[in-house]
């Protein structure tokens, strides 16, 4: 896509992360770089530092929480250590599990819940309109827009989250498992408003996921995280395919599952099947 | 406005028990029935903190009754009061219908679970033990994630909130606001200067 862009959005060089109160880093040595319009995954086993990956990507750590951080995270090549909250809101959002407290609980409306961002950054009333509404539409919600974000469903709450984040209009945005509390119809309503957002307005998206059918159909490439370093990374499909990735708790995509049954019972795969065999079609028409 | 009168039945009623029949020192007894001497005293004073607790109390309805909660946290919004205190404020409110909510949740799972939360009156104030565990525990573990997505919303950011909508105030109501604070200053003044006559 966009491999010209001369400054990675997101980029942590041999960062490691230690929380306030522990002596042991729960990452270490991470490398890792998104560049605009990219949708990177990560996977791995509980513990593995996922969510700790997220908050010092959206450099939330140590900002908010604390915790030693060495190496260099950078949204567009500025240090996240010398962003103030205002600033980093507006590089980078950050989407968490669960849709409820994500919520500020202080709106009345969707409207207002998506409003809270932007007025939060003090700007002008017309321009906090447009952004509540391009990010309603950019994220299918503009008919949830007069509802009580307390009486939504799951989907269309996290679906919210997503655009009052949004509303910022962040560079890259990270994502920690969006999609975990979510039913198969509201995981498909997250996953299309994200891909979307990322060939639309060229936002570099960090990705922890556990449904890799998911990410298959997503990513560009995928990390496996074990023990808080890098285990492996590269292209969606090559990662996925991996057969370490069960041993490391990780469920490879459907189709990768499915070859693997194939060749057991001794069946041969032909690859002009056609293009219903998930990673490779939706990979082959990325690329 | 009914609930709110309800609500300070209790306290009226101990109010009134407790002067009518044990006012120190009173010796005007209405009747005497026994042990029991109710006193005109007692009665009296009895009255006058009544009155005292429903004043409160309906203040307290007429607010809540007149001014929505949004409209309150805009207006203080605009006044220019911290964003940090008009959310707590606000999150204040709004979690009341949640907490209520979840409570139900919980009661529920811990019925299914055998816990017997209905029959006799202290069983049931037993079941609200293993009630309020989960039900703070799981308040406060949202705590941290619901600071970070707002901290992560530039809920930290410097300039003044953009106010929404402007909440519509003419010439009367601005009158009534500045009447009625005259009133309470002269109000208070002349009970101060007891020229009121209530002791």
């Amino acid at each position: 896509m966009s491999a010209s862009t001369p400054a990675p959005r997101l980029s942590l060089r041999d960062v490691s992360y230690g929380y306030v109160g522990t002596s042991a880093n729960v990452l270490q040595g991470i490398d890792l770089e998104l560049a605009e319009g990219r949708i990177v995954g990560v996977v791995g086993p509980n513990e593995a530092g996922k969510s700790t990956l997220c908050l010092v990507a959206a450099g939330l750590a140590p900002l908010a929480i604390g915790g030693r951080l060495d190496g260099t995270v950078e949204q567009d090549g500025v240090d996240t250590r010398t962003l103030s909250a205002g600033d980093l809101g507006q590089r980078v959002g950050i989407l968490f599990q669960n849709p409820v407290t994500q919520l500020s609980g202080t709106s009345v409306t969707v409207y207002e819940e998506i409003a809270f961002g932007p007025r939060n950054l003090g700007l002008p009333l017309g321009e906090v309109a447009t952004r509540v509404e391009w990010a309603a539409d950019l994220v299918g919600v503009r008919d949830l827009l007069p509802r009580d974000p307390a009486r939504l469903s799951g989907g269309q709450a996290q679906l919210v989250a997503l655009g009052s984040v949004l509303a910022l209009r962040p560079g890259t945005l990270v994502l920690d498992e969006p999609t975990s509390q979510l039913d198969p119809l509201g995981t498909r309503l997250v996953g299309d408003a994200l891909a979307d957002l990322a060939a639309e307005t060229g936002t570099a998206i960090l990705m922890v996921e556990h449904k890799t059918d998911l990410l298959a159909r997503m990513a560009d490439e995928v990390v496996v995280l074990v023990d808080g370093k890098i285990a492996k990374s590269g292209p969606a499909a090559e990662v996925l395919a991996d057969p370490a990735l069960p041993a490391l708790g990780v469920e490879p995509p459907s189709d990768v599952r499915l070859r693997a049954a194939l060749a057991e019972a001794g069946i041969s795969f032909d690859a002009s099947w056609g293009p219903a065999w998930g990673v490779q079609a939706a990979v082959g028409a990325r690329e | 406005m009914v609930p709110f009168a309800l609500a300070t039945i209790p306290l009226v009623a101990s109010i009134i028990l407790i002067n009518t029949f044990l006012f120190p020192g009173a010796t005007d007894t209405i009747v005497s029935i026994g042990p029991l001497a109710p006193t005109w005293t007692g009665l009296t004073a009895a009255a006058q903190a009544t009155l005292r607790v429903l004043a409160f109390a309906l203040s307290v309805a007429v607010f809540s009754l007149t001014t929505p909660t949004d409209d309150l946290l805009t207006d203080l919004e605009r006044r220019g009061v911290g964003r940090r205190a008009v959310f707590v404020i606000g999150a204040a409110i709004g979690m009341v219908p949640r907490l209520v909510e979840r409570a139900g949740e919980i009661v529920d799972s811990q019925r299914a679970r055998g816990l017997d939360t209905e029959g006799a009156r202290w069983r049931r104030v037993r079941g609200v033990v293993p009630l309020a565990a989960p039900m703070i525990s799981s308040a406060l573990t949202e705590v941290e994630e619901r600071t970070l997505a707002l901290e992560a919303r530039a809920f930290s950011a410097p300039p003044r909130r953009t106010t929404m909508r402007p909440l519509p105030d003419d010439s009367q109501q601005r009158a009534l606001r500045w009447g009625l604070l005259v009133f309470v200053v002269v109000a208070v003044a002349a009970s101060v200067s007891g020229a009121l006559g209530i002791p």
